[in-house]
């Protein structure tokens, strides 16, 4: 199941970078969204899928999944939530300001810096 | 502190009261003040020759760094006196002639004497140095300070052009002495220059040996304005007279020749020293002579003149490198290069620094430097034309000046090349005495044209700006004291011989015994045909030189040298900037390029030239089929983001990869990272859709993006690379998970049965404490986005 996984992160990696690369701002952002899917899935998968418990005690039981990784992904969940809500506003306070998404049209020139 | 180390310093510490010396007695001229330090320092030095003539040195040390073995250690020899004598005698001289040269109401005083005592501080410790690092920070000094001075009128175009000119090639040079004297350090360990030279015959096979020579000589030969680096000393001629005449003629350029005669005894065994030093001289001293005869500018001929005549001088200390190089010619057989360039090393400082000064005073009297408009000057200024005779005599190498005696030893010198038999010199040795000859032929034309062009012939009133008169006595001192020791060592030149001569010698060749006597007369030798040549020729393409002056003309303006810098100089500039505007194109897009192509290209690399990648599946999980279902959805919606074409519909797909993701988590046991999940996509949605909301109708475009295929390329590309990473990652597991640990302790240590909730408050509680400043961080962010608005370069409020 692993190798399957790390060919879904890998896809999912490339649809991101592919929006990374796109004109629209909008689509910059839906990019880094689902970039950090990806990175979430592999943190998890390279933590090892192997089956057992979920991660909460229980008298009787000795085989748990790692808690470790889920621990980290939680945290990079919060992270990734306030930059991307962040970028948002950004995104959309710059829209208000510059009338325009397209990211080439943002580019800074010679004139002003 | 000796007072040696008192006698380098003094000049720094003196600059500092020049400015206030300025400011609070404006009666007095600057100068006089500054006058008193360097007669003082001369007189001090001149105490060290009875010291130095009986062969012996003083040495004085000052740790300063002693951790990396850089320690101040002043170093009095024969040849570091010679030098400190002509930068303090000459600097005294110089002051003084600038107080009559500079006005004290128009000028910036303060400026002119700060600068000047830098550059003779710094000069001194050049010279006595015998640490090579501190020799190193004093010879960025002068080329500092001579920065400095040659733009003291700042406000001249020309003047900035020059100065940044010398600044860039002597800098240029010093940094790779600099080198040099690095990779001497590597060789031997030490940078004192006298422990260098007692394991020179340790080194002469080392692999460095040959670099740390280019090095050390590329610094010489640019400081010594030596071809082809000589092109920034004409153009330091926008400096003051004073200035030229001082640095340009008489100390600074010296640097380089003193750089090389304090080398030889380390470098001149090896034929490759004698070789390039010489031939770097021969060739600069025909290119000067030549190039200043078409000059039309009376410093401009005396800057290639100075030229000419260094390169004589490390023509002929190269030559007396060979005797290092020949250990059976024990005699002084090819000793007599080296005193000959000691010798014509004073001889030239006072026969240019004079010759400076007159055309500093022909300048300030007339109001012009070019031989155009000058001419007939003689019965108006007596004095200056007699020094201006006496100096250019001198340097043509008529006698009875100083300049007639160190000639002939130069060609004494010469001729002794064609006896030396390394590399065929037979062949190409002829060479040196036929340069030699030819460049004091153009020698012997440009010295007439300086003193009869100025001084004889018709006065043309209507082309000077003043009324032409003679110089105030006080400006005529210095260049009439140069004059007389022209004559004075023209006509007594064994009083130099033994006192000054011959311990510079033998502190440029330690281990030879020179016997140092100058005569006047040789008999008739070779040499003396040789000058008569010279006089007769010279006299003769003088008189018809209006008619072969086109021969200037046949060399094409493209092709000069100063073309070529200013070329390279424009070329980089130029260069740099279009590469800077092609990679840095200002669109975000370009650089992700960058950053992608940088990751696909390492990391693939990696993976394969280390062989890392690597496909085990011992340790892997079963698949089920609810799982596969979940994946190859994921996959179509993440894939189909990319072909939607509308942004609503592309937001609501991301949506769904994020649930699906959440679908995972439930799936791999993880309820904590589910529920978040579930939380903070509904909330990322809603974000995304309100910024949707707010795009104006006009301007929304719904279309497919365009396709790209490089953009497809690299994505591609950075998936695979993922992929196989991940991949390999995972079959290589090198040691088991440390979350036995968690699992054990998570309720005897901690309290607490669910383990992800106890790790992220309890074991790693750092984490989740900077993720809370991580959000807080964001929310105050956000606060001030909505909020702040900067609008007409004033703060307002948004209500």
């Amino acid at each position: 199941m692993e190798f399957l996984m790390s060919i879904i992160v890998g896809i999912i990696f490339m649809a991101a970078t592919y929006l990374l690369l796109s004109k629209s701002l909008l689509r910059v952002i839906v990019g880094t969204a689902v970039l950090s899917h990806g990175v979430h899935l592999l943190l998890l998968t390279m933590g090892g899928l192997k089956k057992g418990a979920p991660p909460i005690l229980k008298e009787g039981l000795t085989s748990y999944v790692d808690p470790l990784p889920q621990a980290l992904i939680l945290t990079a969940i919060v992270i990734a939530f306030g930059v991307t809500s962040f970028l948002l506003v950004m995104a959309f306070r710059a829209f208000q300001e510059l009338r325009t998404d397209d990211m080439d049209q943002m580019r800074g020139n010679d004139q002003h810096e | 502190m000796s007072l040696l180390h008192l006698a380098i310093i003094s000049p720094f510490l003196f600059a500092i009261f020049v400015p206030f010396v300025f400011k609070y007695f404006r009666q007095l001229h600057t100068g006089w003040f500054v006058l008193i330090l360097p007669v003082l320092l001369f007189i001090y030095f001149f105490s060290f020759i009875s010291i130095t003539s009986a062969e012996e040195t003083v040495t004085k040390t000052i740790s300063w760094i002693p951790s990396l073995g850089i320690d101040f250690t002043v170093k009095v020899d024969g040849l570091a006196l010679l030098f400190a004598l002509l930068i303090t005698g000459i600097g005294s001289l110089v002051v003084l002639y600038s107080v009559y040269y500079l006005q004290k109401d128009k000028e910036q005083l303060n400026n002119f004497y700060v600068y000047l005592l830098l550059f003779m501080g710094a000069m001194l410790g050049v010279v006595l140095s015998d640490n090579l690092i501190v020799l190193y920070t004093f010879w960025e000094f002068t080329s500092f300070s001579s920065f400095l001075l040659i733009g003291y009128w700042y406000k001249r175009e020309k003047s900035r052009y020059g100065a940044q000119k010398s600044m860039l090639i002597t800098v240029f040079g010093g940094l790779s002495m600099l080198g040099g004297i690095i990779l001497l350090y590597l060789m031997t360990g030490t940078f004192s220059m006298a422990e260098i030279i007692q394991q020179t015959n340790g080194i002469i096979t080392h692999h460095l040996f040959i670099p740390a020579m280019l090095c050390i000589l590329l610094g010489a030969l640019t400081k010594s304005a030596q071809f082809p680096f000589h092109i920034w000393l004409p153009d330091a001629m926008e400096a003051p007279t004073p200035v030229s005449a001082y640095l340009h003629s008489a100390t600074m350029v010296k640097a380089g020749i003193y750089l090389v005669a304090r080398m030889s005894p380390v470098f001149a065994e090896t034929a490759l020293w004698v070789w390039l030093v010489a031939g770097f001289g021969i060739i600069t001293l025909f290119w000067g002579s030549f190039s200043a005869v078409k000059q039309t500018d009376l410093k401009g001929i005396l800057a290639f003149s100075t030229i000419s005549q260094l390169g004589m001088i490390m023509t002929l200390l190269g030559i007396g490198g060979a005797a290092l190089h020949f250990d059976s010619v024990k005699d002084s057989y090819y000793t007599v290069a080296t005193v000959a360039a000691v010798f014509h090393l004073i001889n030239h400082a006072t026969f240019k620094g004079a010759l400076f000064m007159v055309v500093g005073i022909v300048d300030h009297e007339t109001g012009t430097r070019d031989i155009r408009k000058l001419g007939g000057l003689m019965p108006f200024m007596p004095i200056t034309f007699t020094v201006a005779i006496i100096g250019t005599f001198s340097m043509a190498g008529l006698p009875p000046f100083n300049g007639f005696l160190s000639k002939e030893m130069f060609f004494t010198a010469m001729v002794r090349v064609l006896n030396m038999d390394i590399l065929n010199m037979e062949t190409i040795g002829i060479l040196f005495p036929v340069i030699a000859w030819i460049a004091s032929i153009f020698t012997f034309v440009y010295s007439m044209i300086i003193v009869f062009k100025t001084f004889t012939g018709k006065l043309q009133p209507e082309k000077l700006k003043k009324k032409p008169h003679e110089a105030p006595i006080g400006m005529l001192i210095s260049p009439i004291v140069l004059a007389s020791l022209v004559l004075a060592i023209g006509f007594f030149p064994n009083v130099l011989a033994n006192t000054i001569i011959a311990p510079a010698v033998a502190a440029i060749m330690p281990d030879f015994t020179v016997d140092v006597h100058i005569s006047f007369w040789h008999g008739f030798t070779p040499e003396l045909l040789m000058t008569f040549g010279v006089i007769a020729i010279g006299f003769l393409l003088y008189k018809t030189y209006p008619k072969w002056r086109a021969v200037y003309k046949i060399f094409p303006e493209k092709l000069s040298l100063n073309h070529l810098y200013d070329d390279a100089l424009t070329n980089t500039e130029r260069g740099s900037r279009r590469l800077t505007n092609s990679i840095l194109t200002g669109s975000s897009r370009t650089y992700l390029l960058y950053l992608f192509v940088f990751f696909i290209i390492m990391l693939g690399s990696t993976l394969f030239i280390k062989d890392a990648f690597t496909f085990n599946t011992s340790n892997i999980s079963s698949i089920h089929i609810a799982e596969v279902i979940l994946a190859v959805g994921i996959c179509i919606v993440a894939i189909s983001i990319l072909f939607v074409k509308s942004r609503l519909t592309s937001i609501i797909l991301l949506g769904a990869v994020g649930y699906s993701v959440s679908l995972f988590f439930v799936i791999y046991r993880a309820p904590d990272l589910a529920l978040t999940q579930l939380v903070i996509e509904t909330i990322s949605v809603a974000l995304f859709l309100l910024c949707f909301y707010h795009l104006p109708k006009l301007k929304k475009r719904e279309e497919r993006i365009s396709f790209k295929l490089t953009n497809a390329l690299i994505s591609v590309g950075v998936g695979a690379i993922v992929i196989l990473i991940g991949l390999s990652a995972h079959s290589n597991k090198l040691f088991e998970s440390i979350s036995h640990y968690y699992i054990e302790n998570t309720y005897k240590e901690a309290a607490g049965k669910n383990m992800v909730n106890v790790i992220l408050v309890d074991f790693r509680g750092l984490d989740t404490m900077f993720e809370i400043t991580v959000l807080a961080i964001a929310a105050i962010g956000i606060f001030g986005l909505i909020k702040l608005r900067q609008q007409g370069g004033k703060k307002t409020e948004n209500k």
